[in-house]
């Protein structure tokens, strides 16, 4: 595949990390822990939201464990250990949303620890959309307008809100587009290549992220490419802490073409634009009831979503579900029972593997992956089809950490039901997950 | 539903409330939670989730457990979390696996120094709607004086709670406020609303007024004078307890008593504004619903009105509502207010978490040190 210039220069935003933003004149930084947060309200302030998603494997974890034990997610520590490094020198403020008792306790944590940063906390409601849940919501959203005009000392306009609104619908509309290119010929853009075109969003003002999506659209739809024997997964559960670029490429060199996920889902909340109209709060609002995405962190009986993750499986044409959840992120975990059940139920097959933002080696998600992967392609060759269940459940990492936790993850990684049928501990064949010719 | 709060609303439709985190820790006291835990965990619950879930997904998903019984269906679940995030899961899974219909309130977390009115409104109208919920499943009509009632009822246990509490600021304390409070979170969470709360109550607040008189506590000696953080080691309740009391150390607060309600700072139901008091209560009046950093006001309150020695924080894996911080608040303690903390770490519910040896050895440490100090500072 040729390489695309505006994945390069979304890879080297990333490779830059939050520091350039740190440093902009026109718009001091304000930092967004995922998952949704509503960026137009910032961006109206005359701010730069960016995206507080941890650190990746580029901090050593040198003061943080002494806040937060061995048992909390990555993301919440070394977001922290940033801070605690003074990594976040510059960064006006920081919000947090409710998502999860450890992001909940990170706000108070930061509040006490950076004192003259802006921290903020938004309760983003838990329930069905009605009138009075809107009422709420819009005036969660006025609240924190209020915070900023203090902390600012100037008008945050409602006029301003909508043209944010106006602007942010761009890049979102492009993230669309090509989530759903990859959808329909996933071998003409990679997800390798997609996670990067994303994320940089998360560093970015959102018209110089559109330029990038719009060049890598352009550069992707004149792409020639050829279809691989691959399957088609949907992944699931990594809507906060994101898995680190190698274990996406580990994914798709084992045999998976990606058709949906949940990378930087706060960023592409939206299923439509969020409509221009009079009264852009009450927009944002409302559309961050009726048209957010069905995730972990919410709950929605209007939406459930198990029944979502059926339906967006069905909708790809994808064969199997990867549940990806973060390393002790509770909202994912919890969700995963709910989620397996519903697959079992389906006959959609599904693999658990839990990452960790910091992971660097990834030989043993990889022979997970393409064992899977090649169990899957057999039974399509043998007709089988999308039948079986209980794929076992595999754990990319344990960090068994410094404050005396004994290491309890004892998950079964033998596929279960799919050994009696074929009568090994996997496939029947080992193949290499590498080009092969098209399927019909 | 969750113990402690709201649970005035169905006692006025004379439903009788199951509370599943009570079946967690009851199963967990028993040293019954092991074998539910790791059946929850063959369904896939993951090591690192909530063991309080777990186990209760273990009994009442499966067969319940042996000598206890299984809890028959309930006709309703009410959600009304107030800080915890993983609750919303649990039930959801209670009412997904049962196939029972779920009211969820929302209540949203306390951002500033109070709620705000659209946090108030938010969760009256809230309120409005589990009434009405009621009404349809007992085919009541609602009736306000009722509620009234059984909020006057609940208020007056709630000054017995405040009078047992306030107890403890004598030398010695009469009883501990910590592994003591925890039997009376029983009546006030539970029974709260009923005339058995308030009976309990006076019985109590005798009974610790003429400890008080004798000059007589819990044990023996009191000598150390501590405030607890975090829920307690169920399954291993009794030998974590005496841990301390071999040192004659004796809880004079705690902040896991208040989980269902702050009742020591004043706070009390009112049968004139019944609703209104309710969402104040679940808004506000609660340890869960406070930030961290309300929760650091409340300990430093503890300490100083209470007269401790100490701060001990037992940080349990599973509750990260409790846990995810904790550090931060020994810095905060040891460092920066000068109160000898300790930390040590297990599980409310798991006991593969529990080392005894270790815990040994850290609380005497712990307790040989401020000793030391005192000796020292006698000299
Ligand atoms: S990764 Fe999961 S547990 Fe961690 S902060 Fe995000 S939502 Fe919370
Ligand atoms: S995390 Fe804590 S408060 Fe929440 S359900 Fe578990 S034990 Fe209860």
């Amino acid at each position: 595949m040729e390489t695309s210039p505006a994945v390069e220069q979304a890879r080297a935003v990333l490779a830059a990390g939050l520091a350039p933003a740190l440093k902009r004149s026109d718009a001091p930084a304000f930092g967004c822990f995922p998952v949704y947060s509503p960026f137009e309200l910032y961006r109206a302030a005359g701010l730069l939201p960016v995206g507080l998603m941890g650190a990746g494997g580029t901090v050593d974890i040198v003061h943080a464990d002494a806040r937060f034990q061995s048992f909390v997610c990555s993301i919440a520590k070394s977001s922290l250990e940033l801070g605690l490094q003074k990594r976040l020198a510059g960064m006006e403020g920081e919000v947090f949303h409710s998502i999860c008792d450890f992001a909940r306790n990170l706000a108070s944590v930061f509040r006490r620890n950076f004192p003259t940063m802006h921290i903020e906390y938004i309760h983003l409601p838990q329930n069905a959309p009605g009138p009075e849940i809107e009422d709420y919501l819009v005036s969660e959203f006025r609240r924190v307008m209020a915070g900023l005009e203090q902390r600012l000392g100037r008008r945050v306009e409602d006029a301003a809100v909508g043209a944010a609104i106006r602007e942010y619908n761009r890049p979102r509309r492009l993230m669309r587009e090509l989530y759903a290119m990859r959808a329909k010929e996933p071998e003409r853009i990679s997800s390798s290549e997609l996670f990067p075109l994303v994320r940089c969003g998360t560093l970015l003002p959102p018209d110089e992220h559109a330029r990038i999506l719009e060049a890598a659209k352009g550069e992707f739809a004149a792409r020639k490419a050829r279809r691989m024997d691959r399957v088609k997964v949907v992944v699931e559960g990594a809507f906060c802490e994101l898995p680190p670029q190698g274990l996406i490429e580990t994914l798709e060199g084992a045999g998976c073409y990606l058709v949906d996920d949940d990378f930087c889902a706060g960023w592409r909340w939206f299923s439509t634009d969020v409509p221009e109209g009079p009264d852009p709060v009450r927009q944002l609002a409302r559309a961050w009831l009726e048209r957010g995405r069905a995730t972990s962190t919410r709950y929605n009986p209007d939406k459930p979503r198990h029944k979502d993750l059926v339906r967006r499986v069905r909708e790809h044409g994808a064969q199997a579900v990867l549940f990806m959840p973060a390393k002790f992120c509770e909202p994912a975990l919890f969700d995963y029972v709910v989620y397996r059940r519903e697959l079992e139920k389906e006959n959609i097959p599904h693999l658990l593997v839990e990452f960790e933002e910091k992971m660097w080696t990834f030989e043993r998600t990889r022979g997970e992956v393409e064992t899977f992967v090649e169990s899957l392609l057999f039974d399509v060759r043998m007709g089988i089809g999308m039948g079986g269940t209980g794929w076992g459940t595999h754990s990319g990492t344990w960090t068994s950490g410094d404050t005396g936790w004994r290491n309890t993850e004892l998950q079964c990684t033998r596929p279960r039901a799919r050994r009696c049928r074929t009568g090994t501990t996997g496939s029947p064949r080992r193949r290499r997950a590498a080009p092969r010719p098209p399927t019909s | 539903m969750i113990s402690g709060n709201c649970v005035e609303i169905l006692r006025a439709f004379d439903i009788e409330p199951a509370f599943p985190e009570v079946n967690a820790l009851q199963l967990a006291i028993r040293k019954q939670s092991l074998p539910l835990i790791l059946k929850a965990e063959e369904m896939g619950y993951s090591s690192d989730n909530c063991a309080y879930v777990k186990a209760d997904a273990g009994f009442t998903f499966g067969e319940g457990a042996p000598g206890v019984g299984k809890i028959p269906k309930p006709s309703l679940i009410v959600c009304n979390f107030v800080g915890c995030n993983v609750y919303i899961k649990w039930f959801e899974h209670c009412a997904e696996f049962l196939n029972v219909p779920l009211t969820m309130l929302d209540v949203p977390f306390v951002r500033g120094d109070r709620p705000t009115d659209g946090d108030v409104r938010y969760v009256v109208a809230q309120l409005k709607k589990l009434i009405s919920d009621c009404e349809k499943l007992t085919g009541k009509k609602f009736d306000i004086d009722r509620l009234r009632e059984i909020c006057r009822l609940s208020a007056k246990a709630e000054d017995g709670w405040q009078r047992c509490k306030d107890l403890c600021k004598n030398t010695p304390a009469p009883m501990d406020a910590y592994f003591d409070a925890i039997n009376l979170m029983g009546p006030i969470n539970v029974l709260r609303g009923t005339q058995d709360a308030v009976d309990f109550f006076d019985v109590a607040v005798k009974e610790y007024e003429g400890l008080v008189k004798d000059k007589k506590g819990p044990i023996p000696q009191e000598k150390f004078r501590m405030v607890v953080e975090g829920p307690p080691p169920y399954p291993f309740y009794r030998q974590f307890r005496d841990l301390f009391a071999s040192w004659g150390a004796v809880a004079v607060q705690s902040t896991y008593s208040t989980v269902g309600g702050i009742w020591e700072f004043g706070f009390r139901h009112d049968p004139k504004n019944p609703l209104e008091s309710i969402a104040q209560q679940m808004l506000m009046e609660n340890l869960c619903n406070r930030s961290l950093l309300d929760r650091y006001k409340q300990i430093r309150r503890y300490v100083e009105d209470w007269k401790a020695d100490a701060l001990v924080i037992h940080s349990v894996k599973s509750c990260r509502l409790f846990s995810a911080g904790q550090g931060d608040m020994r810095d905060y303690f040891a460092n920066e207010l000068g109160v000898p903390t300790l930390l040590v770490e297990s599980d409310l519910e798991d006991p593969r978490y529990y080392a005894q040896a270790m815990m040994k050895n850290r609380i005497d440490a712990f307790f040989e040190s401020l000793e030391h100090r005192r000796l020292m500072r006698r000299a």
